[in-house]
């Protein structure tokens, strides 16, 4: 079965219908191109056949990018002669006298806005399901099929960069004002209205009308001028990725050689970066994790999943509205606070997110109220009642969770999940008096709710499978990637988290410098320092963690320092009071962040030294990867998929390692192991690697089958 | 031929709610009808815990229409947790709008075709639709025809300065020329209602409002409103005056008859902004749904009288009316709430009803309908106090009235206003 159908209409239009016969979206493969290719050509030179429309049969995607499985088992020769090949074609659409005009509703990303853009006209449908964007730099690639080259000329090269660099998306709305496409027009019939613009644009009464390019943008398509624009965005790149990730260097160079030398040298260049770029660790890493979290995102084998109707949070903090923020558009959401003002703060913070969703075209006007009235403020506990799942949400305190669940429990349904939001306190210490512990269990999500990806489920011995698939179906529902792990000190991200930072901690009083620590795992691909982040998290926050799983890990040699305690209780909270490891003045600065200097008398005085940056990043990485091994062999998670995708979506793990596990197999055990020992000779027994990467260090294995080089 | 010929299905009202009433221009300057209403019916929906999919109706009442949300009642259904397939519509009947929202839902529950119903109503007078004088108007239209520059510049010709200034809000009655307030003042005239009565009437509504609002029985009825930027939740009317006195409202000038006339702005009722809803449906409905319902509907009454001489006497025909739909006598009602436009209206009713001439007259009583117990009169303050956002007071009445039975513990209550265009509707109630 094929997956194009022709349709040659009596007007002399041809309809070419994308439809993959199994897949319920469409995908570019070289099949396809092939396909297209046989179908197409003909076409273009048939003198009875006036114009061509290229739709798509799928309800809300027109195409949704390249079939990254296809790539996956060939060499980067082949992959960029794939992309030649379909350049070439494209080019050939491009530069054909024949209209050929893309009917586009639902997603067109990647190759299938690059489909489109290679088409005389784009005509998409003004619908909220309509986004356009060239997500390809978020997987480590670049847009091989043209994007560099035709996306620039459409929209010009300011208009054009964001989108290329990022990958963000556009609605149809905004891409008709960046110029990205030429006409709105609703969903239904879309395919019939192209065909009307097909057939004006072949008798020459519709002409496209070529956006107008801000003067900068005409100035910066010829020097000097377009070398002073592609150098600020070369700097903006350095700066952001560090030199670590090599896909967007390559497409600012596609697009200045496209510049220079015109769209077929540029075209060329494409194909060239493609295919190293798709064979290398850093494209690898992030597919991986795109097809980990879509596998993490698939329903659990075990338990049943019982509805939420109605969800109840505890805490209208930030966390608590966030949970709110996320749900709203699922069920009823009551949130329950003792604190008046608390509640004004939540209604205030997700009003705000609604009004962003609203700004954004992510939902319409009335939707945006239709979610309002979901959403229940309240100071009784009593309006908990019908809730099917209650997140509580409060300071993380035992007692006071203790009697959140407590008395939650006098007005919810034993049939109701009680998830608690904590990110250490161990879920059966807080389940312990409950009087349906079965139904007990941790919903630990990251801040900023809306924002953070993972969602890390906690278990405890006796929580109940239809529970945990309860929490984990609405995880999904709310756009979370679910995790499950087992009960425990810190659970996993906190537990591999608190070493990490434990060892920051220990590094200034060794003399290092703040600045010098963050640095040295930025160029290692944290997106956040260890330092900053603890004032991002709250040093009260890491305190406490630091404390608690500090004791708990005692016995291994773990070397706790009390300084942050000492910071805390000093009054230094971190950015929420604007007291911190670094300044945050009350009128925004430019620049990178500046130290507090005055920090450094809570860790041995102001006289600092530098301290080898390869030597921090090892300590500190290889702490947060060796408890992850021990995580695994204690079943805390239970395969390496999940510490990776917890590591990177958690913690900000560099993702273009892949997380601790996929760190390890890039090394081998062996190496890591004999720096760990290393390590420990020097530091300390903190440093002894897990018996798990011991053993495999002797035996030679990996966490993950070898990946085809 | 209506398909309808069963006996009529008993319509119970399981609770009703509004958004605060707050003077216009203070609360809620920011908010429009849409907004009130909204906020009335998702707050109704909530605390009902009603199956917002159990929906199967909604009529809306407003008085100034917003061009934008003409039709009301859907756009708030649009807006909130109710299904998108539920019908809805909006009614105008001035000042007893939400009544007649109200009755347009029983009827429908009555005949079977509706089983769950939401009356609602809503106003702002924060945000009135200001037009343009005629002549502007005029040739603004005519500009969509006129092309080219020399046809626009001669729509200019003949334009005055002073055509630029917006229109006043009319708040004359169409019919007779005559503002309400000069239409009161002719009533108080011509039945002799002496100030003072007037003034202790609007202070005694004050004092109960206030005293209800302590005691938190006006509370329940509040669905606390959260606006922008600060998000804190107003959940109290703002323009009940507890710590009024005679001698405040005796300093008064007359705002209608500055020298001889009675009626103030103390004894008026005042611009109020806010929206209100009431949850009804069928007996049998309710007890599927698990509704508590709180009173069933026993009697209606709707009247239309002279526009000039007996503009706000509505409740004087309604009453009696709907207690003889309701087949029992004033005295057994002891719930009453009557909507107060003006001090002056509500004594000239009670003076009235009690007068046999009037109800031989225009009731065909053999003798007057008897005197209101003044202590079952409003006991929890009314429009004078509480505020009066046209179309959502029928649905504060009616929900006081409700809540009222509870709380006295009392069998029949009733509910009658009257509205511009000299209509009145009076309501029955009986507690469950």
């Amino acid at each position: 079965m094929g997956s194009i159908r022709l349709e040659i209409r009596a007007d002399g239009v041809a309809v070419v219908t994308l439809d993959h016969p199994e897949k319920s979206v469409n995908t570019l493969s070289p099949e396809l191109v092939r396909e297209f290719e046989a179908i197409a050509s003909p076409l273009l030179d048939d003198p009875a056949v006036r114009a061509i429309v290229v739709a798509s049969a799928k309800p809300d995607t027109f195409i949704a990018g390249a079939d990254l499985e296809v790539i996956e088992g060939l060499t980067a020769a082949e992959i960029s002669a794939m992309s030649r090949d379909g350049n070439a074609l494209l080019e050939r659409i491009a530069t054909h006298a024949k209209p050929v005009v893309a009917a586009v509703h639902g997603a067109a990303l990647g190759g299938g806005l690059e489909v489109a853009l290679a088409c005389h006209y784009i005509l998409a449908s003004d619908d909220p399901a309509t986004v356009l964007g060239q997500p390809e730099v978020q997987l480590g690639l670049l847009p091989a099929g043209g994007a560099t080259q035709r996306l620039v000329e459409r929209v010009g090269v300011t208009g054009a960069l964001p989108l290329l660099l990022t990958g963000k998306r556009v609605r149809a709305r905004k891409a008709r004002r960046l110029g990205i496409v030429d006409a709105l027009t609703t969903p239904g019939g879309i395919v019939e209205t192209a065909c009307r613009a097909a057939l004006a644009l072949a008798d020459g009464s519709l002409r496209r009308s070529k956006k107008k390019l801000s003067l900068l943008d005409r100035v910066a398509r010829h020097a000097p001028l377009r070398g002073v624009v592609l150098k600020k965005a070369r700097e903006q790149v350095r700066r952001q990725t560090r030199g670590l990730y090599p896909a967007p260097p390559a497409i600012l160079d596609c697009v200045e050689t496209g510049l220079r030398r015109g769209r077929r040298a540029g075209l060329a260049r494409e194909s060239g970066y493609f295919g190293p770029l798709a064979v290398g660790p850093v494209s690898r890493s992030l597919v991986w994790m795109f097809h980990a979290m879509g596998e993490a995102k698939k329903p659990l084998q075990d338990g049943e999943p019982r509805p939420v109707r109605r969800l109840g949070v505890v805490g209208a903090g930030f966390m608590g509205s966030g949970v709110a923020s996320v749900s709203l558009g699922l069920s009823p959401v009551v949130v329950r606070d003792v604190a008046e003002e608390a509640l004004a703060a939540a209604a205030r913070s997700i009003d705000e997110g609604l009004r962003k969703q609203v700004r954004s075209e992510a939902i319409p006007r009335i939707e945006a109220d239709r979610r309002r009235s979901w959403l229940e403020l309240t100071t009784e506990v009593a309006d908990l009642a019908g809730a099917d799942l209650v997140v509580e949400a409060v300071f993380e305190d035992l007692d006071l969770k203790r009697r959140v669940l407590a008395e939650a429990e006098e007005v919810i349904a034993p049939s109701a999940v009680f998830a608690s939001n904590t990110s250490a306190l161990p879920i059966s210490d807080i389940a312990a008096a409950a009087r349906h512990p079965e139904r007990v269990l941790g919903m630990h999500y990251f801040s900023p709710v809306p924002k953070m990806p993972l969602l890390e489920i906690v278990v405890s011995r006796r929580t109940a499978p239809w529970a945990t698939a309860t929490a984990h179906a609405l995880g999904r529902a709310q756009g979370k990637t679910p995790i499950v792990v087992r009960d425990g000190p810190g659970f996993y991200t906190t537990r591999i988290l608190a070493p990490y930072l434990n060892e920051a901690i220990l590094v200034l009083e060794e003399g290092g410098r703040v600045e010098d620590i963050d640095a040295a795992l930025k160029d290692f691909g944290f997106p956040v320092g260890p330092v900053a982040l603890i004032d991002e998290v709250g040093i009260d926050v890491g305190a406490h963690v630091s404390r608690d799983l500090g004791a708990a890990f005692a016995d291994r040699g773990h070397v706790s320092s009390d300084a942050l305690l000492r910071l805390s209780e000093a009054g230094f909270a971190g950015r929420k009071n604007r007291r911190g490891f670094y300044e945050y003045p009350a009128a925004k600065r430019k620049g990178p962040k500046r130290v507090n200097k005055g920090v450094y008398r809570f860790f041995g005085g102001s006289a600092r030294r530098a301290i080898d940056p390869s030597t921090v990043r090892d300590r500190l990485a290889l702490l947060m990867v060796n408890e992850a091994a021990r995580c695994l062999e204690e079943g805390v998670i239970s395969s390496p998929r999940d510490g990776d995708l917890g590591a990177v979506l958690g913690l900000g793990f560099p993702p273009l390692r892949g997380g601790p596990f996929h760190h390890v197999d890039s090394f081998g055990p062996a190496i890591l192991v004999d720096r760990m020992e290393e390590l420990a000779a020097r530091h300390g027994p903190r440093f002894q690697p897990a018996s798990l990467l011991v053993e495999m260090a002797e035996r030679g294995t990996r966490f993950y089958p070898a990946r085809p080089s | 031929m209506s398909k309808f010929a069963g006996t009529p299905r008993r319509v119970v009202v399981v609770d009703g709610c509004r958004t605060p009433f707050c003077r216009s221009g203070t609360a809620f300057n920011d908010l429009s009808t849409y907004d009130l209403g909204r906020m009335a019916v998702a707050g109704l929906v909530q605390r009902t815990r009603v199956d917002p999919a159990a929906v199967d109706l909604l009529v809306m009442g407003t008085v100034i229409a917003d061009p934008r949300t003409s039709n009301l009642g859907r756009e708030v259904v649009l807006g909130t947790q109710l299904p998108r397939s539920c019908p809805a519509y909006t009614v105008s009947v001035a000042c007893v709008s939400s009544l007649q929202a109200f009755l347009d839902c029983a009827r429908a529950i009555e005949t079977g075709a509706a089983e769950v119903a939401i009356a609602a109503g809503a106003e702002t007078l924060s945000d009135a639709p200001i037009r343009f004088r005629r002549p502007v108007r005029e040739r603004l239209i005519a500009s969509q025809r006129v092309r080219g520059l020399l046809g626009r510049a001669r729509l200019l010709k003949g334009l005055k300065l002073r055509d630029l200034l917006p229109e006043p809000v009319a708040l004359a009655e169409f019919s007779t020329g005559e503002i309400m307030g000069a239409n009161c003042e002719r009533l108080a005239k011509r039945l002799g209602i002496p100030r003072e009565e007037q003034d202790r009437y609007a202070l005694a509504s004050h004092h109960r409002a206030a005293r209800a609002t302590e005691q938190g029985v006006l509370g329940r009825q509040i669905v606390p409103v959260r606006v922008p930027p600060k998000y804190a939740a107003v959940a109290r009317d703002n323009g009940v005056r507890g710590d009024s006195t005679l001698e405040r409202l005796a300093a008064l000038r007359p705002a209608f008859d500055r020298r001889f006339g009675t009626v103030t702005a103390g004894n008026s009722s005042y611009l109020t902004d806010g929206g209100a809803a009431v949850l009804l449906t069928s007996e049998e409905a309710a007890r599927r749904l698990g509704l508590e319902p709180l009173a069933a509907l026993r009697g209606s009454a709707v009247a239309a009288l002279d526009p000039l001489e007996e503009l706000l006497l509505g409740p004087a025909l309604t009453l009696p009316r709907a207690l003889d739909a309701a087949s029992c006598e004033l005295d057994e009602v002891e719930v009453v709430e009557l909507h107060e436009a003006f001090a002056a209206q509500v004594l000239a009713v009670l003076k009235l009803l009690a007068d046999d001439g009037f109800c031989r007259e225009r009731l065909g009583r053999d003798r007057a309908v008897g005197t209101v117990d003044r202590e079952r009169l409003n006991a929890w303050g009314g429009s004078l106090s509480v505020g009066h956002p046209f179309g959502a007071t029928g649905a504060r009445l009616i929900t006081t009235c409700c809540h009222r039975l509870h709380v006295e513990r009392a069998r029949l209550g009733a509910v009658a206003a009257c509205a511009a265009g000299a209509v009145g509707i009076g309501l029955v109630f009986e507690r469950l």
